[in-house]
């Protein structure tokens, strides 16, 4: 059972030793959603793992990750995500919330969605658990507005293309193979995966949202740690 | 202190792990191209068979060419895997879109843990390449593919050439893994600028002979591997059945010549078979046919492809492609696309012996266009061709295979004869249906009857050919588009209006014409043994087919 208590306090800034990477796009309001959920998802691909049944004398086996294809219907692009309907769900609540606060008033169509990547550290009471960050992705995001159909179809050749960059990119980071946390050892796989979802094992992760507001001061909205028992299914 | 020398232990599974990441390489990007979307399911419980934790499926045909390239052998230094993925219209130009290669450099990591880290890197590294796979420029083409161009794999190992794409082409790398040995490397180059896919751009390529033959022979590489299409749909798990090629082979040189004259004749014309017919191997049955197709025609018809082409290293994807139009397979299934012997109506001409008429079906970028000419009784053959461009017909010239369509022993009427360029189906001659034309119908035939020698028809034949066929009204004709709204199905490439073509109008049966029905009951029994005779004649191919049946 997982707590559902945030570990400590999130704080804006990644910690030391925490890869930061960030990623910009400028898109159409109703493209945001599959943007995102496209950069959120490529992501994931690479940081999931199946699940973890661990044995006897600490040996574990790893089950099997599919994957499949989405398209999107608002821009010419498709990717590629993890065939899991729990975690696809979850994303998919987290990006809904980011694009109804840039929709909001007070928001000038720019923000930023973060999934941060992190590691619980227990310690002894009183003391809450800590979150440690190990990895911090960033997507700056800038809503356009569109005047005529000819300009939202060269918008989604353009955001397509777009994103094709930013899976390179992605990929590019996957690629230096820098810090990654030890498998962990049966008693340890809550603080570094999240086992709660019934097909996959993503690391354990948050994602978070920031809203610029037309006064340009940042209006934060961090989000609880996105696990089954604190979403209001 | 660790001991640098890897362990035999470690080197056998690293090098497994490096075999079976190549082929899973493979299967990730030809499976990219096939034009549909890939699903596959997670498991929380291992299955102990997915390779690095996921669930990549294999297609047979891909992992036997795969290994074919490799031959045993495993990425390294100046051997390198690569996977290279060309488009081809239905005209016949190709073009190199990408080449993937997995490569080996000598940096060497020996400290680096082999069942655990490098096997998880190289887990992370398909992922990478699921991704890459879909963002660079060939995926939407390979989405689209079908109708006017098909997306075509070929692998080869030893040194990479990228000369093939064109100028100012781009690279993309989707990652490396550093092991004892080397560190692999996975990149692919690209053509970029596919926007204006003008003829200009595109290599004419020779006919189909000259393209299996000439076109890999220039190329310095070691092995020339054949071109294979990226239209499999993996659907069925077939246990990789690839059945000998010679029953096929014995069916195509087998002439019923001696039966009535409405029994149509199946034959192929040796002028072309420049090399013995090829001892085809398990390895190139390659998947031939449309997106839509391949579920529907048996493996068994596949192994068809080299005999009726007379191709060694049966490149298997091209006669599917000059037939563009609905699917990318064969002409004769623009007729009737995916239905187990779908073959246009034939006008029945007796074939003396091998001599016959060769034409051309083709079929235009859209819709379902085609024509059957009557052959002419000369010795030359015609290549014809009546795609709306007019060119179809050149590059594939020499394709020879004849078909006749074999027509119910009991039927009355000779049906035309029409040679189908490429055919595929080992046991045409008991193709089930024929489709008769009928004058009346205006479906069938335009208000332009064949008749008259419109125009288009005189454009299609050589002189010579219009006044060869007596007494048969069903010559010449030339369907135009037939496009029943609404019928047009994204899955399958047959539609509504080839269907109902196709099976419009059967053929009389003789008995319940006048004409027959004069015959004696007596003159029915005398000839039965002689059509005994041929039956038990031919008691091989049918064997062979009912064992296709099963």
């Amino acid at each position: 059972p997982l707590s559902s208590r945030c570990c400590g306090p999130s704080s804006a800034a990644p910690a030391m030793n925490c890869r930061a990477e960030v990623l910009e796009v400028s898109v159409e309001g109703r493209q945001v959603e599959e943007a995102m959920l496209a950069v959120l998802h490529t992501v994931l691909l690479h940081r999931s793992t199946g699940k973890f049944h661990y044995k006897k004398e600490g040996t574990y086996s790893i089950g099997t990750v599919g994957t499949q294809d989405v398209d999107c219907d608002f821009i010419d692009f498709a990717y590629v995500r993890v065939s899991s309907e729990e975690l696809d769900r979850a994303l998919r609540k987290a990006v809904g919330e980011f694009k109804d606060a840039l929709r909001g008033s007070g928001s000038d169509g720019m923000g930023q969605i973060s999934l941060e990547f992190y590691q619980k550290k227990k310690s002894r009471w009183p003391f809450s658990d800590e979150c440690i960050p190990w990895e911090l992705w960033t997507i700056k995001v800038n809503v356009v507005n569109l005047a005529n159909e000819q300009e939202r179809q060269i918008c989604r050749e353009k955001v397509g293309e777009k994103l094709c960059e930013k899976i390179i990119n992605i990929v590019e980071v996957m690629n230096r193979h820098e810090y990654l946390p030890k498998m962990p050892t049966q008693s340890e796989v809550d603080n570094v995966f999240d086992t709660s979802l019934k097909d996959v094992q993503p690391y354990l992760y948050k994602i978070s949202y920031q809203i610029t507001d037309s006064l340009g001061t940042s209006v934060t909205t961090t989000m609880r740690r996105l696990i089954k028992d604190t979403l209001a299914l | 202190a660790m001991d640098t020398d890897l362990s035999s232990q470690d080197r056998k599974d690293l090098d497994k792990f490096i075999k079976f990441f190549a082929l899973k390489t493979v299967q990730v990007i030809v499976q990219a191209r096939l034009g549909e979307k890939i699903c596959t399911r997670s498991s929380s419980s291992p299955t102990g068979s997915d390779w690095f934790n996921l669930a990549i499926k294999d297609i047979p045909e891909v992992t036997h060419e795969a290994k074919k390239a490799l031959a045993g052998q495993l990425p390294a230094v100046g051997r390198s895997m690569c996977v290279e993925i060309s488009l081809k219209t239905s005209e016949g130009d190709s073009m190199e879109l990408e080449i993937w290669c997995l490569e080996m450099n000598e940096k060497c990591d020996k400290e680096i843990k082999v069942s655990y880290t490098v096997y998880n890197r190289l887990s992370l590294l398909l992922k990478s390449l699921l991704a890459i796979t879909r963002v660079t420029p060939a995926y939407r083409l390979s989405r689209k593919q079908g109708h006017e161009y098909v997306i075509l794999y070929r692998i080869y190992f030893g040194e990479v050439q990228l000369s093939g794409l064109g100028e100012g082409f781009q690279t993309v790398r989707v990652g490396t893994v550093g092991t004892p040995v080397g560190t692999i490397t996975l990149s692919c180059a690209y053509r970029i600028n596919l926007a204006f896919m003008s003829t200009r751009q595109f290599e004419r390529t020779p006919p189909i002979m000259g393209i299996i033959i000439d076109h890999f022979v220039d190329r310095p590489y070691p092995s020339s591997s054949p071109m294979h299409p990226c239209n499999y749909r993996a659907g069925e798990d077939n246990g990789a059945v690839y059945p000998s090629v010679e029953d096929s082979q014995e069916v195509c040189t087998t002439s019923f010549s001696t039966s009535p004259p409405s029994q149509c004749v199946f034959t192929v014309t040796k002028a072309h078979f420049q090399t013995p017919p090829p001892v085809v191997t398990d390895t190139l049955k390659v998947p031939v046919m449309g997106l839509a197709f391949s579920h529907q025609l048996s493996s068994s018809r596949l192994s068809y492809q080299p005999a009726a082409l007379g191709v060694g290293s049966a490149d298997m994807g091209y006669p599917v492609l000059f037939a563009g139009g609905l699917n990318a397979a064969h002409p004769h299934q623009l007729i009737g696309p995916g239905k187990e012997g779908g073959i246009p109506p034939v006008p029945s001409q007796p074939v003396h012996g091998t001599q016959a008429d060769q034409e051309r079906m083709c079929t235009p970028l859209d819709g379902v266009h085609y024509s059957a000419a009557t052959p002419s009784s000369s010795e030359d053959t015609e290549t014809v061709s009546n795609s709306s461009e007019g060119k179809c017909g050149s590059p594939y010239d020499l394709l020879e295979t004849i078909f006749i369509r074999k027509v119910g022993a009991f039927v009355n009427k000779p049906i035309n004869q029409v040679t189908m360029a490429n055919l595929d189906i080992p046991f045409a001659m008991f193709a089930p249906k024929n489709v008769e034309l009928e004058d009346n119908d205006p479906m069938v035939n335009p208000p332009a009857s064949p008749e008259t020698e419109s125009p288009l028809h005189g454009s299609l034949h050589s002189e010579g050919s219009s006044g060869s066929s007596t007494g048969n009204t069903h010559d010449d004709f030339v369907m135009i588009d037939f496009k029943p709204a609404f019928s047009k199905d994204d899955i399958l490439p047959m539609d509504l209006g080839t269907f109902y073509r196709e099976f419009q109008n059967p053929p009389q049966l003789s008995s319940l014409s006048i004409d027959i029905g004069a015959q004696s009951m007596a003159e029915d029994l005398d000839s039965l043994p002689e059509k005994l005779a041929v039956h038990e004649k031919n008691v091989k191919e049918f064997d062979a087919f009912v064992e296709t049946l099963q």
